[in-house]
């Protein structure tokens, strides 16, 4: 989350929602969300883990670009 | 009782030393969907945001508060929009407590100094962007 967090804060293109996975287990379970964390970037790129920040933004703009499926 | 030991409480306070300008946690509850929850997340909010005079709290209910729910496109509960001089499109959905709680923390101090940390390669790829993006991260309190 800190990493999608200091993004939205430098561009107002980016949201950051952290979600409780526990608490919200409907929307758990429409994410696929088998293991933490999981990231899911415009319901269109998603991986579970966490990246480097190289790799997070490149698929930050995958999402935006809507060409990627990951 | 409190929700944070005075150890975490120490721990955030001199964290908050950081903070720069104002920073606002809405917090989104409704006591008949999740009413414990809620309270719960309310508390911590409060408890957070006391370790600051820069930092506040409001808290509004996602049935009676609609249309700034809807402003801040909040839908669930219990929720906290994390607010600095903008909204910056910073949301926790669920108590943000373990590993999250960091986050908040964090999530606060960036929020007040509007400074991310992140290399100016990551910088010039974000204001590239022309399209919305929506990073949703889910985890779990351990």
């Amino acid at each position: 989350m800190r990493l999608a967090q200091h993004m939205a804060i430098a561009s107002d293109k980016v949201r950051a929602v952290a979600i409780e996975a526990t608490e919200f287990p409907e929307l758990s379970r429409a994410y696929q969300v088998m293991a933490v964390p999981k990231i899911v970037m415009n319901d269109r790129v998603q991986f579970e883990g966490a990246l480097p920040e190289a790799q997070f933004v490149d698929a930050v703009v995958r999402a935006a670009s809507g060409n990627g499926k990951s | 009782m409190a929700i944070l030991s005075a150890r975490d409480q120490d721990a955030v306070r001199k964290e908050f030393e950081k903070l720069t300008g104002p920073v606002k946690l809405v917090v989104f509850s409704q006591a008949l969907t999740a009413g414990d929850l809620c309270r719960q997340n309310e508390d911590l909010a409060r408890e957070v945001a006391a370790l600051s005079d820069k930092a506040s709290v409001e808290v509004l209910n996602l049935s009676i508060d609609r249309e700034r729910a809807e402003a801040y496109g909040v839908d669930q509960v219990p929720a906290i929009v994390v607010e600095g001089a903008q909204d910056y499109g910073i949301r926790f959905y669920g108590i943000p407590s373990g590993y999250e709680f960091s986050n908040l923390v964090d999530s606060m101090i960036v929020a007040s100094t509007g400074e991310p940390a992140l290399s100016e390669r990551t910088k010039t790829s974000l204001a590239a962007l022309t399209e919305p993006v929506e990073i949703k991260v889910f985890s779990t309190p351990t």
